[in-house]
């Protein structure tokens, strides 16, 4: 009895520590970040293995975000460069929310008919949504290109006052997200299917129309799994990255992810600003993680959830 | 699927309908706008030669047959390959010692969160902060390693290392979303098994050839399945650390399709690749699923 316990403490002695190098290896390399973030630009030779910031500074944040005027910059060690990550977190926020609440709200409705109302076509239609879903994104991804810059030519041909206006250029990139995505209609109508119909039917029986239903007894009935996609999609429009580089080049739309790889990629031959690039990389991560920590049960609940159906 | 009734021609309510494609109406514009529509559009494409700037030239099978034979494609294929091959088994060994410890060690939901942040991140941040990490030169792995006296990595300057980096990059990033999709798998297994199995004698290793694993297949498959469609498809963390160098070692298929298309702007031959990835995509799906539900009777 006695050796078997031993053996089994020992045991999980061993799984603990490896449990912990796990965690510490997917957790580190943030800290790294902060790390250089917050490092002096002068000092990124010294003390490379230090864990502490060498030099302690915030002025890399401050000149990411335009707080400081090129001439500084350059004064402290910096590329010179202009960058206004403000600018570019704000357009980030722009499209990530457009996109969220649109495609949820218009995703939720479909899958709601696919669930809940009986139309002809109603199964033809729904698989080809779900075929949809094979599809790898490269495929649409010159078509849709094509398509937007037509459209975008069409409409300025009317007005230049309109050829370069936020507006346009920001609806060429939240436009093939904005109205559905085959995997959000597909995961609320799975949610769907699984609520029970009674109280859906007694409304309908009260006199209560369609819509109603809908607004009235469906929706709030649904709120865990419809704010569960809306974090999904907020998430992935975040993170997107090669729609917006063919897309959303001009600085007045461009996004973090694309703003990130123009700065590094234009750095003078050498040693790349890394000061500056974790700076920007920190306020990059920041958004999510706040978000994250308030939602982080929705969101394994949901990867949970997604592994079966 | 099939839990609803079908009505009959003359079930349908008029009203009934209209609600629904009202409903329907935003998806579907946007499914015809931008999935359908780009499919078709897309093999067209492929079946001309198009410089964006000047008209279409129809040119029928010539982009097909120029695939076969195109030494960039079949090295995109190659420098694929070895990027799947490279991620997806360590990824997903990984990944189940990763569930089973968190299924015997702990069910805390402080772990779980913690795994899966790097998955949160977007991928052009992941490069980045790896970039830095395996900067040859002043990057804390080499400061590490070259301080124990090892001789320093190359990773993304070096032919032989770059896939690999590469690889390691997004093995980082997805192993806890894999762990946790198994790890979802793993609380479907009663409990009842594995005593019924210590009972008769078996040991832990055993219990987990023989009752785990198998039970554990349609998880399995699935993130099989899903990571490697994903795998296939791999281009940000490449565009941001290599482009496809050195000597076009990295350069997977999304690249090359990339390139074609935005800037050397040939369009009809990128959409050609584009197509070729989808077919072998449903292929490598197909296989897969039967592989692994060819025997379904153990569940």
């Amino acid at each position: 009895m006695s050796p078997q316990n031993k053996s089994f403490n020992i045991g999980r002695i061993a799984m603990w520590i490896l449990m912990i190098i796990i965690l510490f290896i997917t957790l580190f390399p943030f800290w790294w970040v902060l790390r250089t973030a917050l490092t002096t630009q002068g000092q990124i030779f010294e003390n490379t293995t230090s864990l502490a910031p060498v030099g302690f500074t915030w002025d890399n944040f401050a000149r990411v975000l335009g707080f400081v005027d090129t001439s500084e910059a350059l004064a402290s060690g910096g590329s010179g460069q202009s960058i206004n990550f403000f600018r570019f977190l704000m357009n980030s926020f722009v499209f990530s929310t457009v996109i969220t609440v649109f495609q949820v709200s218009f995703s939720t409705m479909a899958a709601y008919a696919f669930a809940r109302l009986k139309f002809p076509g109603r199964d033809q239609i729904f698989l080809l949504y779900v075929s949809a879903l094979m599809v790898p994104g490269i495929v649409t991804l010159i078509p849709n290109f094509v398509l937007i810059r037509g459209v975008g030519q069409w409409l300025s041909s009317f007005s230049e006052v309109i050829d370069d206006s936020y507006g346009l250029l920001m609806g060429q990139m939240v436009a093939p997200y904005f109205f559905m995505t085959p995997f959000a209609v597909f995961f609320l109508r799975q949610f769907f299917l699984g609520l029970n119909k009674e109280v859906e039917e007694a409304a309908r029986i009260d006199g209560a129309n369609y819509f109603r239903v809908f607004w009235n007894v469906a929706l709030p009935m649904s709120r865990p799994p419809v704010v569960t996609l809306a974090i999904i999609t907020f998430i992935n429009s975040w993170n997107e990255y090669l729609w917006p580089l063919i897309v959303g080049r001009d600085e007045s739309v461009r996004v973090l992810t694309v703003a990130l790889n123009i700065f590094r990629s234009s750095q003078p031959s050498g040693v790349p600003d890394w000061t500056g690039l974790m700076a920007g990389t920190a306020l990059a991560i920041l958004p999510v993680l706040l978000i994250y920590m308030f939602v982080s049960r929705q969101v394994i609940d949901s990867i949970q959830f997604t592994g079966f159906k | 699927m099939a839990s609803q009734s079908t009505p009959h021609q003359s079930g349908w309510n008029r009203r009934e309908t209209v609600v629904a494609f009202l409903f329907l109406l935003p998806s579907l514009i946007g499914f015809t706008l931008f999935f359908a529509v780009p499919a078709v559009r897309g093999f067209w494409i492929s079946l001309t030669d198009w410089d964006l700037l000047t008209e279409p030239t129809w040119v029928g099978l010539d982009n097909y047959r120029k695939l076969i034979s195109d030494r960039e494609f079949r090295n995109s294929l190659v420098v694929t390959m070895r990027y799947v091959l490279w991620n997806i088994p360590l990824q997903t060994a990984i990944a189940v010692v990763i569930a089973v410890m968190m299924d015997r060690l702990t069910k805390s939901m402080v772990v779980r969160a913690l795994l899966i942040v790097p998955w949160l991140m977007p991928n052009v941040i992941v490069a980045m902060l790896w970039l830095w990490l395996m900067d040859p030169g002043l990057g804390l792995i080499n400061q590490v390693w070259e301080g124990m006296g090892f001789e320093g990595w190359k990773f993304f300057g070096h032919p032989d290392e770059a896939i690999q980096s590469i690889a390691v990059i997004n093995i980082w990033r997805h192993v806890g979303y894999t762990a946790l999709l198994i790890f979802a798998g793993l609380q479907t297994i009663p409990q009842s098994l594995y005593e019924a199995a210590s009972i008769d004698g078996a040991t832990e290793v055993r219990s987990f050839w023989h009752i785990t694993i198998p039970l554990l297949r349609p998880v399995l498959a699935f993130v099989l399945i899903t990571s490697l469609i994903g795998s296939f498809q791999i281009f940000d963390t490449v565009a941001v650390t290599t482009g496809g160098g050195p000597i076009n070692s990295t350069e997977v298929i999304n690249m090359l399709i990339f390139e074609r298309a935005f800037e050397r702007f040939d369009m009809g031959y990128a959409t050609t690749i584009a197509n070729a990835l989808f077919v072998m995509l449903v292929g490598i799906s197909l296989i897969q699923l039967r592989l692994f539900n060819a025997d379904d009777s153990d569940y």
